[in-house]
């Protein structure tokens, strides 16, 4: 609740001030398992925002989906750990200007899963949910659950090694530090000593679930292209049913495209319907980017992203003649 | 009598050194495998991923990329994206368990000539053993 207050007192101040015309942030959403995005404009506005467990969703895509909005005017944004890196992203990419852009970094603790915690509650509709830290009680018609908060945090936060804002003009509450998580690349090397043939099957069982619904994408902060590749007619690049080729060529080549850019908030894992496992594919990239080329997404504002920089003498060993 | 399996080579030629140099080795009369099909490009950096996939999806037992040498690229850094890039593409296809062999990267400049047709011959014979490509036997995978 502290960190709501110092929010709070925070964005009244840079309204006040005037050092912003407008604040994104989150208020308390319609359910209780989701926050909603908030657009504060005036001090009084400033009182719904909060901080907590609820608040998933990466308000930094504003910045490249809604870009009209943000012509000529200054933003505030709070942003967790994930947040900053995509803000970075898009400032680096040109998206936004590092001066127009006032950050509040707040120190994240993760975020739900709705997925997951309707899975504890076998599907049964939640009606209030209270933060405990550790435990996250959830209760609804004749149900009152205590849940371990590990169970329920989204995989992208358990796997999350930079939870503080990286870059800010603001911190607000006691930065965490770099998380070591060591197990974080687990199931990636247990995927990798698959042989070849069961990779592609349980490949195909994750991606076969695909309904083409683009929730991924658009909820995706790196995934901002005028006229996407899958929506494109004129030369055609992918059909348009939900038959695995299809889904495969999607999901393969949005993974190369946000390669070295994706900064793994999970955004697109939370958002999908069918619970497939997105971010595997793209833990493994963003892997093996950092091998090659030793580059994090959105880490250095003063950087170039690793896909649109290079180094003259790279290994190459897989050309040739 | 068995008929030898010919395959099919997608190739992604840039125009200013790969497509050149498959100039050459024509002008040249030189003898080159029949399988490679050249599409020209303007350059090998503005092949995207998604020919790659899509080539390959499409049933094609090879994909080929040529562009030119590391500090001889026409727009004077395209290779060296594509480079990055290819690696990566390579990565997926392994780690998905797609066959990342069919998809090949050279620089080939405009005065390789017999330098083409030598990585023509090669690579083809390489598909070869590899065989027919898995996508080309039913319409869906």
């Amino acid at each position: 609740m502290n960190t709501t207050n110092e929010l709070r007192k925070n964005i009244k101040s840079l309204i006040a001030e005037k050092k912003v015309d407008l604040f994104l942030g989150w208020e308390k959403g319609s359910l209780p398992l989701a926050a909603t995005p908030l657009f504060v404009t005036a001090e009084d506005q400033a009182d719904k925002a909060i901080f907590d467990v609820t608040c998933g969703n990466n308000l930094s895509i504003y910045f490249t989906k809604d870009k009209k909005q943000f012509e000529g005017r200054k933003v505030g944004i709070a942003v967790k750990g994930c947040d900053a890196r995509s803000v970075v992203l898009n400032i680096l990419e040109k998206q936004i200007k590092r001066e127009n852009v006032v950050i509040v970094g707040l120190p994240c603790n993760g975020v739900l899963d709705r997925k997951k915690v309707l899975a504890k509650t076998d599907g049964r509709e939640v009606l209030e949910l209270i933060d405990n830290g550790d435990t996250v009680i959830v209760k609804g018609n004749g149900f009152d659950l205590q849940l371990n908060r590990e169970e329920v945090l989204s995989s992208s936060c358990l796997a999350c090694i930079y939870p503080d804002a990286q870059e800010y003009d603001f911190f607000i509450g006691e930065a965490r530090g770099e998380v070591p998580n060591e197990g974080r690349l687990k199931e990636i090397e247990e995927f990798q000593t698959l042989s070849s043939l069961e990779r592609w099957e349980q490949t195909r069982a994750e991606y076969e679930k695909c309904i083409r619904c683009y929730a991924c994408r658009n909820v995706c902060p790196s995934c901002y292209c005028n006229v996407c590749f899958v929506d494109q007619n004129d030369p055609r690049w992918i059909g348009g049913t939900s038959e695995y080729t299809d889904t495969l060529i999607f999901h393969v080549i949005r993974n190369l495209h946000v390669a070295g850019r994706c900064v793994e908030c999970g955004a697109c894992q939370r958002a999908c319907p069918m619970d497939i496992n997105l971010l595997m594919l793209n833990r493994k990239v963003a892997m093996e980017v950092k091998d090659r080329f030793g580059d994090i997404a959105g880490l250095d504002i003063n950087g170039k992203p690793a896909m649109s920089d290079f180094k003259e003498d790279e290994k190459q060993k897989f050309i040739m003649g | 009598m068995n008929k030898e399996f010919s395959p099919r080579i997608t190739s992604f030629l840039c125009k200013w050194c790969s497509y050149t140099g498959a100039d050459l080795a024509g002008t040249s009369r030189l003898q080159y495998s029949t399988s490679i099909i050249p599409l020209q490009v303007m350059c090998s950096s503005r092949v995207d991923p998604v020919f790659l996939l899509k080539a390959y999806l499409s049933g094609s037992d090879g994909v080929l990329l040529g562009g030119c040498h590391p500090g001889d690229c026409h727009y004077e850094t395209g290779n060296y994206h594509t480079r990055r890039r290819f690696a990566l593409v390579k990565e997926v296809f392994d780690s998905l368990g797609l066959e990342s062999e069919r998809l090949k990267l050279s620089w080939i400049s405009a005065s390789e000539g017999p330098k083409f047709a030598r990585v023509a011959n090669e690579y083809t014979e390489e598909i070869r053993k590899l065989g027919e490509n898995p996508t080309r036997k039913s319409i869906f995978l």
